[in-house]
């Protein structure tokens, strides 16, 4: 993993008053991001808007496709042509990209794609706000893979986690998702954006072998391929069909037992590297509220009236929700008496808590369905039937 | 028929294949094959340099194309070939980007990209196989299926009327559009060589046999009397007014090149108007 | 801790209020300011706000739940908005547009014909920024430096002399208002007329 300096034409120093979606363009603008193909949707647009404002005067292309099938399709084109490149969109447009989600994984391509979240399912609640696209980010293409989510809970974050996401992104050729949501996207707050001299970020991991040489799908020792851009004179094949190092279609059960391990493995094996977590007051918690973005602010509010009526109350906050910090649930799951999850969704990321605490420890759900953030007083009540 | 149209059996032409995935996937008298041998003359006598030239296909028996090109070469997904073109082409403009696929693919599924590809004149260009059918998944109808003709989806005959290509092209803001059969082998080569040449949105449909599906469910024999079919029913009308372009089952064939204009690409468009609005503030790209 | 609403009809600049106050505040006041606006079906309506959330530590809750200052500039605004306010709010309004019902009791009112202002000065769609000067003044809760500090970015470069101006016009009216009146003071929470933490509606 090489890190770089960014350009520092992309890169807009200073402290703004700016709202998520407009911190999440910031983000991509300073971390490279030169090609961005998107299509309108509420409530993530401004996020286009301010790219397609900001990118003639740094350098790069914005282009507002037909479609989201479009979006997505030209992204991994472009990243080919040797771009870093991302789009932002909500539910309904998420939905239409999930298959070239899947060719993203399959070819190993590292695009970031924010989602800002709204109530669905369907047209549902396109101003208002949700999280109810979390488990279809994990599952919402055909097939095995492993992807990378992020969860933003500020207009900063919305900044620095896509930085995060891109270098994530290129760090282990994967798509990487920004799951924010239509409050966070859409309120305004103080974003610091230092110089560009203090943001690192990761190069793309490029091969500089001999020619003749190159194979797209051999692994390096990390467990990564290189890659190239086309134009460079290497000829290389790449599909979306299971195939060898060679990039060549193989259509047999050997080489998908090769295939579908590596696009999971190289994740999983990487968690602990790549999951970034926030915890307060967890040792000696009898309960832990696990939460992610808007939600965790939220939720604090419950958590200290919980504290003041005498209950011993940690937080995890979850600023990566995908890979799932299993090993963490595992442990606290032995330690505490129940977990707490508020979500503004009918049960996702409650399954996964409930999967990872195995029944050591129940996991009590605070649902929404959407339109709305939480009232502290429903989480503080779930918190106080938790503790009995 | 002159000479330059007559069917020839090339050697495979070694520097322009993927010699170690042939033998290829394509049936016998499957005419898809033919159309690669006049990409790849074409592609010689253009002179270009094939380190630039990317090769962009969908899903389809047609979308194999790129998986035997020795070429940057990308087997997408069904009916986005376009739009990962045009990404790939605007991420890196020193590219000539060929999209090489079947009708279902850029007519059916991918019909919105094409029209608006064709609308931003983005530099593209797009060689069509029109083989009347959605041939890999086992000959349904399509959007090109003649009104008549049998598929496998359509088992009592199409009663659907089918797009024209040139003329939905046209109708979009492509800059060159031409029709031929893989009869005209010749001839595609020169439309491909031209379209080469020339900066902006391009779509050369071939006319194809589909030997095994379209052919046989049909009871139109072997690939021989399809293209016996071509040579009877085509008439060469360069310049033809494209509303008039519509194919009938096993009726005339208008072929030729109708489209041949000038106009500016999407990136000379983005240039030139960013310029003028923003003059010294905007960051030229790729130029 | 403030929470805050402005509000108005569409064109008046009220999200513009909403955005230089938060600007200001977290930026060159040393606050955290988190700014809010609404959406959708509820703000195509010809009744718009704004709402900020200001407070001395991060801001948690990102929302108004019972705001203890209404800025009104229009009647239908006020109309919508005024039942919310804290029962010892404080609320400021533009006495041409805004008739008020009776005050409740211990709220604290400030009125001032800001459009009339900004017409005198040569256009009413500044009236926003003779509100905001006003409102400056008579709330003291962010500083005038911060919000002429705030005013580049956030209104036409062109214009921006004749915002200030604007500004200093609400600002010294308000000035003069407060000499006769007392200072507003935002107060404790004390009971909460409506809950509206979960209804936007
Ligand atoms: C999203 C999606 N839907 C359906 C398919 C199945 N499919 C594969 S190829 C094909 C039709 C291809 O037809 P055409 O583009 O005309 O190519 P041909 O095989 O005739 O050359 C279809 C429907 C798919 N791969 N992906
Ligand atoms: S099915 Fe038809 S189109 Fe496909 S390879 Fe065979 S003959 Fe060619
Ligand atoms: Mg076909």
């Amino acid at each position: 993993m090489k890190k770089v300096k960014v350009d520092p034409k992309g890169v807009l120093t200073g402290s703004h008053y700016i709202d998520g979606d407009y911190a999440i363009a910031e983000g991509g603008l300073a971390a490279g991001c030169r090609f961005f193909a998107g299509y309108p949707i509420t409530p993530s647009t401004e996020t286009a808007e301010r790219f397609s404002e900001r990118i003639p005067h740094v350098g790069g292309v914005f282009i507002q496709m037909e479609d989201e099938l479009g979006s997505i399709a030209a992204m991994i084109g472009a990243v080919w042509g040797g771009k870093k490149t991302m789009t932002v969109t909500s539910g309904p447009g998420f939905s239409l990209m999930m298959e070239n989600i899947g060719l993203a994984c399959m070819m190993e391509i590292p695009l970031v794609i924010a989602n800002v979240q709204r109530g669905g399912p369907s047209t549902g609640l396109p101003t208002l706000t949700g999280q109810q696209d979390m488990m279809q980010a994990k599952w919402g293409s055909h097939g095995d893979y492993e992807i990378i989510a992020l969860s933003p809970d500020s207009p900063q974050e919305c900044f620095d986690l896509t930085i995060e996401a891109f270098n994530l992104s290129e760090t282990y050729r994967v798509p990487v998702f920004v799951m924010t949501d239509e409050c966070v996207g859409h309120m305004h707050e103080k974003v610091v954006i230092p110089p560009a001299e203090e943001i690192e970020v990761v190069e793309r991991k490029w091969y500089e072998g001999p020619k003749d040489k190159y194979l797209p799908y051999k692994l390096d020792k990390d467990g990564i391929p290189f890659m190239v851009k086309a134009g460079d004179g290497y000829r290389f094949h790449t599909t979306g069909l299971t195939r060898d190092e060679r990039g060549y279609p193989v259509i047999n059960a050997e080489c998908q037992s090769v295939v579908v391990p590596h696009l999971v493995d190289k994740i999983i094996n990487n968690a602990d590297k790549i999951i970034m977590l926030e915890e307060d007051e967890i040792d000696g918690a009898e309960i832990v509220v696990i939460s992610y973005g808007i939600t965790s602010r939220v939720a604090i509010r419950a958590v200290q009236q919980a504290r003041k009526a005498g209950i011993k109350v940690g937080t995890l906050r979850l600023k990566t929700v995908w890979p799932f910090p299993e090993k963490r649930i595992k442990q606290l799951a032995r330690k505490i008496k129940a977990f707490v999850v508020p979500e503004i969704n009918y049960g996702q990321i409650v399954l996964e808590v409930e999967r990872c605490a195995a029944g050591k420890a129940p996991a009590f759900h605070v649902p929404h369905c959407g339109g709305w953030v939480h009232d502290p007083n429903d989480i503080l009540k779930v918190i106080k039937e938790a503790a009995k | 028929m002159k000479k330059e149209d007559r069917l020839e059996s090339k050697n495979p032409m070694e520097g322009f294949l993927r010699m170690d995935r042939i033998p290829h996937i394509w049936c016998p008298g499957c005419g898809i094959g033919t159309v690669v041998t006049s990409f790849t003359e074409a592609l010689k006598k253009s002179k270009l340099d094939l380190d630039k030239v990317a090769v962009v296909s969908g899903i389809g028996c047609t979308g194999r194309v790129a998986g035997y090109v020795k070429l940057d070469s990308f087997h997408t997904t069904h009916g986005r070939a376009v739009p990962f073109a045009t990404g790939l082409k605007l991420a890196n403009p020193d590219l000539k980007v060929v999209v090489f696929s079947g009708d279902g693919d850029i007519f059916g599924i991918g019909g919105n990209h094409f029209i608006h590809a064709a609308r931003r004149n983005m530099d593209i260009l797009i060689i069509c196989v029109n083989n009347f059918n959605y041939a890999m998944t086992g000959g349904q109808v399509a959007a090109t299926t003649p009104m008549e003709a049998n598929a496998s989806t359509a088992p009592y005959g199409n009663f659907e009327f089918a797009f024209s290509l040139p003329y939905l092209a046209e109708a979009a803001g492509a800059t060159y559009v031409a029709r031929w059969t893989s009869l005209h082998l010749r001839r595609v080569t020169k439309s491909i060589q031209e379209a080469l040449a020339k900066p902006g949105f391009s779509l050369i449909e071939v006319i194809t046999p589909c030997v095994t599906l379209y052919a046989r469910r049909n009871r139109l024999g072997d690939g021989l009397n399809l293209l016996k079919y071509y040579y009877d029913k085509s008439v060469i009308e360069h310049g033809a007014d494209t509303r008039t372009l519509d194919i009938s089952y096993q009726g005339k064939l208008v072929v030729g090149k109708f489209v041949d204009k000038e106009k500016p690409t999407f990136l000379d468009r983005m240039n030139e108007h960013m310029t003028k609005i923003l003059g010294d503030k905007y960051v030229k790209y790729g130029e | 801790m403030a929470e805050i609403r402005f509000s108005g009809f569409g064109g008046q600049g009220i999200i513009r209020c909403g955005l230089i106050t938060g600007k200001a505040l977290s930026l060159y006041d040393n606050k955290h300011a988190t700014m809010t606006q609404s959406f959708g079906p509820e703000a195509r309506g010809s009744a718009c706000s704004s709402q900020l959330v200001v407070s001395k530590d991060r801001v948690l809750y990102p929302y108004i739940t019972i705001p203890e200052i209404l800025v009104s500039m229009s009647q239908e605004a006020y109309d919508k908005y005024e039942p919310d306010l804290l029962e010892n709010g404080i609320l400021i309004i533009d006495t041409d547009l805004v008739k008020p019902k009776p005050v409740r009791e211990k709220i604290q009112m400030f009125a001032i014909p800001s459009t009339r202002f900004a017409e005198e000065l040569g256009n009413r769609i500044i009236a926003n920024l003779v509100m905001l000067g006003f409102f400056t003044a008579v709330t003291k809760i962010v500083s005038p430096e911060a919000m002429k500090k705030a005013l580049p970015g956030m209104v036409p470069g062109r214009f921006l002399d004749l915002n200030i101006k604007a500004f200093d016009r609400g600002y010294d009216y308000g000035g003069e208002v407060l000499k006769t009146a007392k200072p507003a003071k935002t107060k404790k929470k004390t009971a909460a007329k409506k809950k509206t933490t979960k209804s936007k509606k």
